[in-house]
């Protein structure tokens, strides 16, 4: 990476900032509460591991029956139906709707998925497993971050279902079990990747010689 | 916020642990981390009556949001509408209330709590007078609540469940519906004035 020649680590110059509030301090203040913001002062968060590690592995656990049990059981007239996640997702594609059959199947499926493998891949390269560039790295987790709470989709879906379809004997709609692993399955998910402490992933560069911290960089900002 | 006093001041990439002196960007301007490219600082023109400002539009369209029709359907005669409340309450009767409570909390309870600590935090400020008490913890909770606010998931979860019950009933949609795409818009302008580093800096200077 040629721009990593610019930057040097807060540690290696014998500072830290504070995780919350971002307020600079010496390094020998390390383990005091923040002056500004009363948060414990760490250059990096060596818990940060364990904790990714454990809320993965409950997210884990919960995904699969999610699942396996129903989402949604859809009572009409004629029929009775519970349908799971996937299933769900099918009958749209039977009724056409390809579009929000994508939307389910992405939100569900697609993405949980991929956030347990990213989730494992970063925590797995902050021990060298590997060779995506730190700045790679970053983004990922980024798109972790920010991609997580999406999967949330699914059981609003299936709130506004279950409070929306109530026709007396017509056709009632009303929630099943997955919608509760599911849901769990998303926070544990969120909590793992909140646990992450991305600093460690630079960490892995090593400093350049320097003497001095250089200027942030100025950057026009376009108009929203 | 653009006095000279910060001028030289160390800041650190929260991302990534890069360590710069501070050189004030103008407003519009952003200073953005070399090696990360993660935003660090960007002020705008009066930021906080804005972000107020847009607060308290945001806590009206909720409550609104709270009590009129979201969605409406009706099938073989019989109808039925929904709001806010109705969709948090789905869960309620059963084993799955747990559920609704975390509906609640993530539609409703998280979105109203960030709007009211940012008012409480940032509405002293935007008049130049001092910070209320625990500003500092109130600003605090405001940031770590920030994924747990997932109102604009809801929006789009609304039209995802108009797709999939369109087959079963027909269905209208309902004012609050709008006002929730409407909230979804000021957050994202919100976020866009947001810039943490100087409201953190702006606390301690003026407590
Ligand atoms: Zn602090
Ligand atoms: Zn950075």
């Amino acid at each position: 990476m040629t721009h990593s020649h610019h930057a040097i680590s807060a540690r290696s110059a014998g500072h830290l900032a504070c995780e919350r509030c971002g307020a600079v301090f010496p390094l020998s203040q390390e383990g005091q509460p923040c002056t500004r913001c009363d948060h414990n002062l760490r250059s990096r968060d060596m818990r940060s591991m364990q904790k990714v590690w454990a809320w993965w592995l409950v997210g884990v656990m919960c995904y699969i029956p999610a699942n396996l049990e129903p989402m949604l059981r859809t009572r009409t007239l004629v029929h009775t139906s519970e349908d799971t996640i996937v299933a769900g997702a099918i009958a749209l594609m039977h009724h056409g709707d390809y579009g929000v059959a994508a939307i389910i199947l992405i939100a569900s499926v697609g993405i949980p998925v991929a956030k347990f493998a990213a989730v494992a891949y970063l925590a797995l390269s902050v021990r060298g497993v590997g060779k995506m560039a730190p700045g790679r790295r970053q983004h990922l987790y980024e798109l972790v971050e920010y991609i997580g709470r999406w999967s949330m989709i699914d059981v609003f879906v299936v709130a506004i279902l279950s409070a929306l379809v109530q026709l007396n004997v017509a056709a009632s709609i009303s929630p099943g079990p997955a919608a509760l692993t599911f849901a769990l399955s998303v926070i544990f998910t969120m909590l793992a990747a909140q646990s992450f402490d991305s600093r460690l992933i630079w960490d892995t560069l090593g400093d350049d010689v320097q003497n001095d911290a250089p200027d942030a960089d100025l950057q026009k900002k376009e108009r929203p | 916020m653009t006095d000279n006093a910060t001028n030289g001041q160390m800041i650190v990439c929260p991302h990534c642990d890069a360590l710069y002196r501070v050189r004030m960007p103008e407003f519009g301007e952003r200073a953005v981390c070399k090696r990360c490219h993660t935003v660090l600082i960007a002020p705008r023109a009066h930021a906080m009556i804005r972000i107020v400002a847009l607060s308290v539009t945001n806590l009206i369209l909720v409550i609104a949001a709270l009590f009129l029709p979201f969605l409406q359907i009706s099938r073989a005669g019989f109808s039925n509408a929904t709001s806010l409340m109705d969709a948090v309450l789905a869960f309620a009767t059963g084993p799955l209330f747990v559920l609704s409570l975390a509906v609640g909390a993530l539609i409703v309870v998280v979105p109203m709590l960030r709007m009211l600590l940012s008012i409480y935090v940032l509405a002293p400020m935007a008049f130049d007078r001092k910070p209320l008490p625990a500003s500092k913890r109130a600003f605090r909770l405001f940031e770590a609540l920030k994924p747990w606010s997932m109102a604009e998931i809801f929006v789009l979860g609304c039209g995802v469940a108009l797709v999939k019950v369109s087959a079963l009933a027909q269905v209208h949609l309902g004012s609050a519906f709008w006002m929730m795409c409407v909230l979804v818009v000021v957050v994202l302008l919100q976020d866009n004035m947001m810039c943490r580093w100087s409201i953190w800096n702006a606390l301690e200077r003026r407590k």
